[in-house]
């Protein structure tokens, strides 16, 4: 069977964006959501460079450098918020935090 | 045809998601997840971004797969994290991983070492042309994403912050 490298790509780009879109319903381990996060990012990064190049143009590419610094600054505020969530509720159960009345 | 290589790689970034989210130990879910985003660089090196898949290795691998490692590593601080340690450290935990990583470190040395044109389809471009492009029409998108960062920098100060108990100086003069 012989299939087109931009069709096997962004088969590939989907499929990972599923899986991290399943973990991130499935999953109540709140660190796992964030992982979750990180997978679906990453493929959606892909599926630009695969369109990058398919078309043979930078655009894609700048995308992804976009998306790799915009995952940087996520995980670090996601980081410091998971903190202080176990310094207050002293678990990592995001249905914990579904208890909070401020 | 795509070739063979980006086969393997696909399957090995599938099957290590897949470990990834069906994980309960938050450290062997890591572990899985450094060699989904290793087999992905090795995607975006067949598909004519040699940059790209540094990046993903050095920034995404590297940086934040160490921030989130050391954050974890962290959190569970106390006795039982030694014995945990040596729990972790069973060789069947760690064997599968690394036999991904050495065959995609076997498929990136074949195809380094081919040194052959791209498969049709696929068109490389060059790091020169994305920074062309980076600091020409996008330049703006440049200067917000630096903003982004700053932005990710203060509120990860803000927040991280240990909040300290503030007294009145007469209680603290009372206590001591």
């Amino acid at each position: 069977m012989i299939v087109h490298p931009t069709t096997a790509g962004m088969l590939l780009a989907g499929v990972l964006f599923v899986l991290g879109l399943i973990s991130i319903l499935v999953r109540r381990d709140i660190i796992f959501m964030l992982l979750s996060v990180e997978i679906m990012l990453n493929a959606a990064g892909l599926a630009f460079v695969v369109a990058s190049s398919h078309w043979g143009t930078a655009d894609g590419q700048v995308m992804f450098i976009f998306i790799l610094a915009m995952a940087a600054a996520e995980v670090s505020v996601g980081l410091a918020l998971i903190l202080q969530l176990y310094h207050q509720l002293k678990t990592l159960d995001s249905d914990e935090a579904a208890k909070m009345n401020g | 045809m795509i070739g063979t290589a980006f086969y393997i790689a696909a399957l090995i970034a599938v099957l290590s998601t897949v470990m990834v989210i069906t994980r309960y130990n938050i450290m062997h879910a890591l572990l899985y997840l450094v060699v989904s985003l290793l087999a992905v660089a090795v995607v975006l090196y067949l598909y004519g971004a040699p940059f790209m898949a540094t990046l993903e290795v050095i920034v995404y691998a590297g940086a934040i797969m160490v921030l989130l490692i050391f954050f974890v590593m962290m959190l569970n601080l106390g006795k039982e994290s030694a014995a945990q340690e040596k729990l972790w450290l069973k060789p069947r935990i760690w064997i599968f991983p690394s036999l991904l990583c050495i065959i995609l470190l076997g498929e990136l040395v074949f195809l380094v070492l081919q040194n052959r044109q791209p498969v049709s389809g696929v068109q490389v471009v060059n790091p020169k042309e994305v920074g062309i492009a980076l600091f020409g029409p996008y330049i703006l998108a440049v200067e917000l994403t630096g903003m982004l960062l700053m932005a990710g920098i203060v509120g990860a100060y803000h927040l991280g912050r240990q909040k300290e108990k503030t007294l009145h100086r007469f209680l603290e003069n009372n206590q001591s």
